[in-house]
């Protein structure tokens, strides 16, 4: 007999592991629409599977709050339910010894405030106005629309040429997106529950690039109407494409001398090659649709003056401006926005950082494609100064690691103060305050506050800020367009409100997002547009797609993009992401669950109606 | 073709067929509930599972294609208890009166859980709760037997269109509700009932009105006449039910059986489809121009082309909710039940001396939407209601068996005079295509005074979903369409919207099929979406072609009937009696749906 045992995982520890760790999953990928009342219930149910059992509150509290939601689930509810679950709730919070029963409480409560249309309808009328939105979770978080499961079958099936056909009925830039998608579809991705996601953005990349030319569809015959469209970047060309298609007559407008928006001006070479950018822009331009480049709303025409002339206006002017950190010794040589930079990168002349050391202040996307070009151009080193931690970071975790890979010298929880200068007004520093993680602030992240410790000087000699851009939306507001901050103010159909004829959309609405988004932007105020000119919802054509084949829904492994070495990428600016081989495009294509088969997808019917019918 | 093996023999298939048509095909026998050819394929009720080597999981037949070289065990140890379970879970959750249903002996559930041996019930039973939606004229739908096999969700909106249909909560909670959660008769269902023939239990039936019926017959010993009507294809699929086979379910037994039952004046609706065929052909010669003429009805739009049938009431509501800009286009003509309503209460009624409000007509049709029409204000030009009651033929069906009737025993007898005799070109309404082809004979008489070839339209018959002709009337070209199905109704509307097709006239029935497959017919069983539309056709115009009259306007009864009492087609009185002015309906017109931009 033992007196005292060493701790050792045991059997059962390791699969309740396994276990939560599959519930997390199931979690994060319940299906959007889901029932909020129900979730609360169930979250109550394990809440109080994990009660210690010691303290009233958690012991009993728990469990009869559960059983009030049960009873409003199941039509025996009236509102006075709702009050005793609110009161409970409140006790286990203030009363509850530990923490399990305590967190159990404010979320009870939480959920009651986020949801109170949802408690209250269960409650008084006994009916869930949830609606089960979500049927291919890959598709439906696309904000595209792309038929996923749809065009990794067809490339299962050996047929890349019908795949792009299939992605541009939703997305005309398939080629981008393949690059340099975010992919939100992946992380909804219902082969999580066994594995991992299935490499979607991988395998639009091998339909790219397998495929050859792709011939696009006929537009329909002529309508008539005039469009025009302020802005060649993802959510203008969108726009102008599918009103193209649709018959429609569409100028785009571009104040910069190249069609593309932030995906050329923005988005660095070595993640989207400008060859390929500029194919597909032609492409989509080969429907007839002539660009006027160099052209700048406000100065060479006027909004009023499109109006007159066209019989609708799409706004996608993006987020083009700087912002500034706003502090002392910032004005002045050296010290230049991210925005400006990577945009001098593409229009010349190259910004020269050899031998120099460059502080990148920021921690999205666009920091880590200037900290990662600035590396490229030969900078001496690139110091990443972030106010907040590595994990708080909005960019590309994927997009972080190649910039750290790469060298990049990354100074987290450090918050710029001051702005260092020598006599000759050269940037000698940047001073930074050092931050402590506190309390979690709106964006779900700690907030960084001042750690106390004196504040350090990061040497450098060029300091790039990428904290943020705005839109130009000023001269806007002149002729009378709505804005809020300095972002154009539009519907949930993108119209402008009290212009009408005008559609706004992309980042100029959104405030700077993603390409996907702007897309998906730009097909909703085409659609908008389209109804607005009088005519009906297009059905565009439907590619057939394969039939599900029998699946057994065993775990395997994700095929991951390879990507170049980080010493060899360095030194130019060609892609660092490889494509997949015929042989793993077909292996993760095998991997995908088929929700458009298995599931409530084909229940489409009755559950939501598709843009065209 | 792919080979494959089914329980070890070996068998061809076409690469694009299910394993369940080609099991099927090869004489195997899986068995099936939710699913409906070509229709609904969600594989939600699991009870066609089978087994294929080299996979895991138990795999749907009926939504999983064949692939060369598969091998398919369709009742092995495994598919049995999977289907078995299936089905116990189905029943702990259904409401199982089965007694008292209305698919009580018919239903799918039923003889699955008979043949699948099911005995026992080991769950513990809860039956979802929940009061029938007994809100419209012509449908109920009963949540406590609907075992969400979604037949009815896919029908509604891949077959017509519609969508009233919808899936509501998830998990345990799911249910099918009409759009909105709201009751059925605050949407815009057009009361086809597609929906009823289709579903494999009792969640959804007709308005039971077989009581009302027997106390129309108690209400003679009042002095009340009871006068009949019986519907084209009711004659073609009222035995069905009753297990008869085509050759004993005669239209001359269902006049006897329903004599026999004591409904002593049995008249034919197809009389009155031959007053329709005259006055929507004049109105149809007018509108083209073919004759002068003006018309009480429609103002402005008095010409407006083309003009649509509209003896089918699901399709006038249709239009009424989803293309109201359209309905000046109706041929102002009321549906033959309608029409023989309203001549009941007049011209016979003066002529046998009985007064309108002594007279009850009870008509009996293939139609669930019927009873909503009969049921309209409108609907009373004598001053009294047209129709009283309106059965399904499952409730006339039903009837007969309550009665005991031995109707093999019965000799045939004629319909009664003078609203019985009818001509063939009465009874094809029943058909789709059968209304255009009865109007274009009648129309080509009245315009060139002179009979066609009696089968000269017989081109426009088939099944194809739009069917396209082009005749030539006195020197005018007629382009007519015939579409069936209120899906094909809104694609033939929408090319009409947009000028890609353009036509004369054109025949709309909301059913596939027509009234031979209308929302009122006999349940199918099986997983083949109305299976018997075809054969109830053949038997319609194998009537006609027997018929000894085959043009309305040589039917001796409607020519006394317009000699003695309406005079002129679209005259007068025929505008009082047989014509309506849809916009008085008062159909909602339909919001539009608002549509998520990225779901496609």
């Amino acid at each position: 007999m033992s007196y005292v045992r060493a701790p050792s995982p045991d059997r059962m520890e390791s699969v309740i592991a396994e276990m939560t760790t599959s519930m997390q999953h199931r979690i994060a990928l319940a299906p959007a629409g889901i029932c909020p009342v129900e979730m609360t219930m169930v979250f109550l149910r394990l809440c109080h599977a994990q009660s210690c059992g010691k303290c009233v509150p958690c012991r009993i509290g728990l469990g009869k709050m559960a059983d009030i939601i049960s009873d409003l689930i199941d039509g025996r509810g009236d509102p006075s339910l709702l009050s005793t679950l609110e009161a409970t709730a409140r006790t286990v919070r203030d009363t509850s010894d530990c923490v399990l029963g305590v967190h159990a409480g404010s979320m009870v409560l939480r959920n009651l405030d986020e949801f109170l249309n949802d408690f209250q309808s269960h409650a008084l009328e006994s009916r869930c106005v949830g609606i089960f939105a979500g049927p291919i979770p890959c598709q439906s978080a696309c904000p595209a629309g792309v038929n996923v499961p749809g065009y990794i079958a067809l490339i299962r099936e050996g047929k890349p040429k019908e795949a792009v056909a299939l992605i541009r009925e939703a997305n005309p830039l398939p080629t981008v997106c393949a690059l340099i998608c975010d992919h939100p579809c992946e992380a909804h991705c219902r082969r999580r529950m066994l594995d991992d996601a299935v490499n979607i953005r991988g395998l639009k990349r091998y339909a790219v690039e397998s495929s050859g030319d792709v011939p696009l569809p006929e537009p329909l015959p002529p309508t008539g109407k005039k469009v025009a469209v302020v802005g060649g970047g993802p959510a203008g060309l969108t726009c102008a494409y599918y009103l193209a298609l649709w018959g429609h007559d569409v100028t785009i407008f571009e104040k910069y001398p190249k069609l593309g928006g932030m995906l050329r001006y923005g988005i660095p070479e070595y993640r989207l090659p400008k060859a390929l950018l500029d194919k597909e822009i032609e492409r989509i331009l080969s429907l007839g649709i002539p660009a006027k480049t160099s052209f700048e709303i406000g100065k060479d025409a006027s909004i009023e003056g499109l109006r007159r002339e066209y019989d609708a206006v799409f706004l996608a002017i993006g987020c083009h401006e700087d912002r500034k950190l706003g502090i002392e010794g910032e004005e002045g040589p050296d010290v230049v926005s991210a925005v400006s930079f990577l945009r001098q990168v593409i229009s010349g002349p190259l910004p020269v950082l050899r031998g120099k050391i460059v502080a990148v202040v920021g921690g999205g996307n666009v920091a880590m494609d200037a900290a990662r070009t600035a590396v490229r151009l030969g900078a001496r080193e690139v110091k990443l100064v972030y106010r907040r931690r590595r994990e708080d970071m909005p960019a590309d975790p994927k997009e972080v690691t190649g910039a750290l890979e790469e060298g990049v010298d990354l100074i987290d929880l450090a918050s710029p103060v001051r702005v260092t200068r020598n006599e000759r007004g050269a940037v000698t520093g940047l001073i930074i305050r050092p931050m402590v993680a506190g309390p979690i602030d709106d964006s779900g992240r700690p907030k960084p506050v001042p750690s106390g410790r004196p504040d350090e000087t990061v040497e450098c000699d060029v300091i790039i800020v990428a904290i943020g851009q705005s839109s130009e939306s000023a001269r806007f507001k002149e002729e009378g367009i709505p804005t809020n901050k300095d972002l154009v103010v539009a519907g949930e159909d993108l119209s402008v409100p009290g212009v009408p004829g005008v559609f706004a959309g992309g980042d100029c609405v959104s405030g700077p997002s993603t390409a996907v988004k702007a897309i998906g932007h730009g097909k909703t105020a085409a659609l908008n547009i389209h109804v607005y000119l009088g005519g009906e919802p297009v059905e565009t054509a439907r590619h057939p797609i394969p039939p599900a084949r029998p699946s057994d829904m065993m775990p395997s492994g994700r095929v991951e993009l390879k990507e170049r070495s980080p010493l060899v990428r360095v030194r130019d600016f060609r892609m660092v992401e490889k494509g997949m081989s015929a042989e793993e495009a077909l292996r993760e294509a095998h991997r995908c669950l088929r929700c458009d088969h298995y599931g409530c997808a084909p229940l489409r019917s009755g559950r939501w109606y598709a843009w065209s019918r | 073709m792919v080979k494959i093996t089914i329980d070890g023999k070996e068998v061809t298939a076409s690469p694009e067929c299910t394993i369940l048509e080609a099991a099927t095909k090869a004489g195997f026998r899986i068995p099936t509930l939710c699913h409906l050819k070509g229709i609904n394929d969600v594989g939600a009720c699991r009870v066609c599972v089978v087994e294929i080597e080299g996979v895991e999981k138990l795999v749907t037949s009926c939504n999983i294609t064949v692939r060369d070289g598969m091998s398919v065990l369709t009742a092995s140890p495994r598919v049995r208890e999977a289907r078995r379970t299936v089905v116990e879970l189905l029943l702990s959750e259904h409401d199982c009166n089965c007694p008292t249903c209305p698919q009580n002996g018919k239903c799918d559930l039923q003889s699955l859980a008979e043949k699948l041996g099911v005995r026992t019930q080991k769950y513990h039973s809860s039956a979802p709760q929940g009061e029938p939606d007994t809100s419209s004229p012509s449908l109920v739908k009963d949540p406590r037997k609907c075992i969400l096999c979604y037949r009815c969700v896919s029908v509604c909106d891949r077959v017509q269109s519609m969508g009233i249909w919808t899936i509501a909560g998830a998990g345990g909670h799911t249910q099918v509700v009409p759009e909105g959660g709201a009751p059925l008769a605050h949407t815009a269902c057009t009361y086809c009932g597609q929906c009823v023939v289709s579903c494999p239990v009792g969640a959804l039936s007709e308005k039971d009105d077989r009581d009302v019926a027997w106390e129309l017959l108690n209400s003679r010993k009042q002095g009340k006449r009871i006068v009949t009507q019986v519907a084209p294809a009711v004659r073609a699929s009222w035995g069905e039910a009753l297990g008869l086979p085509r050759s004993v379910a005669t239209p001359g037994r269902l006049v006897a059986a329903l004599k026999h039952i004591g409904f002593d004046l049995v008249f034919d609706t197809c009389f009155a489809a031959d007053v329709t065929v005259i006055e929507e052909a004049a109105e149809l010669l007018r509108r083209a121009g073919l004759v002068e003429g003006q018309r009480s009805h429609g103002g402005p739009n008095a010409r407006r082309m083309p003009m649509f049938t509209s003896c089918c009431p699901a399709w006038v509501r249709f239009l009424g909710a989803e293309y109201p800009e359209f309905l000046p286009c109706l041929s102002s003509a009321k549906s033959p039940q309608q029409m023989f309503g309203a001549l009941a209460k007049t011209y016979w009624a003066q002529s046998f001396g009985v007064g309108a409000g002594d007279i009850r007509v009870l008509s009996l049709m293939p139609c669930t939407a019927k009873k909503y029409e009969a049921s309209l204000d409108v609907m009373s030009s004598s001053g009294f209601r047209d129709v009283d009651v309106t059965l399904t033929t499952r409730e006339i069906s039903s009837l007969i068996m309550e009665e005991g009737v031995r109707v093999e025993n019965l000799p045939e007898v004629d319909f009664d005079s003078p609203l019985g005799l009818a001509s063939g070109a009465g009874v094809i309404f029943g058909s789709t295509g059968g209304v255009m082809e009865a109007a274009l004979r009648t129309a080509y008489y009245l315009a060139t005074g002179k009979n066609p070839p009696v089968d000269a339209f017989r081109v426009v018959r088939g099944t194809g979903g739009r069917r396209e002709a082009e005749f030539d009337v006195a020197g005018k070209t007629l382009t007519v369409a015939v579409v069936h199905g209120l899906g094909n109704a809104r694609m033939l509307l929408e090319d009409i919207k947009a000028k890609r097709v353009a036509y004369d006239f054109v025949e709309v029935m909301a059913c596939p099929g027509g009234c031979a497959g209308g929302g009122g017919q006999p349940y199918a069983q099986g997983f083949e979406y109305n299976p018997e539309a075809g054969a109830r056709a053949q038997t319609l115009y194998g009537i006609d072609d027997k018929a000894p009259v085959r043009f309305a306007h040589e039917n001796p009864a409607v020519i006394e009937l317009y000699d003695k009492f309406l005079k002129t087609p679209g005259g007068e009185l025929s505008e009082k009696l047989l014509h309506t002015d849809h916009r008085l309906w008062g159909i909602q017109a339909r919001s539009r749906r608002v549509m998520a931009a990225a779901a496609t």
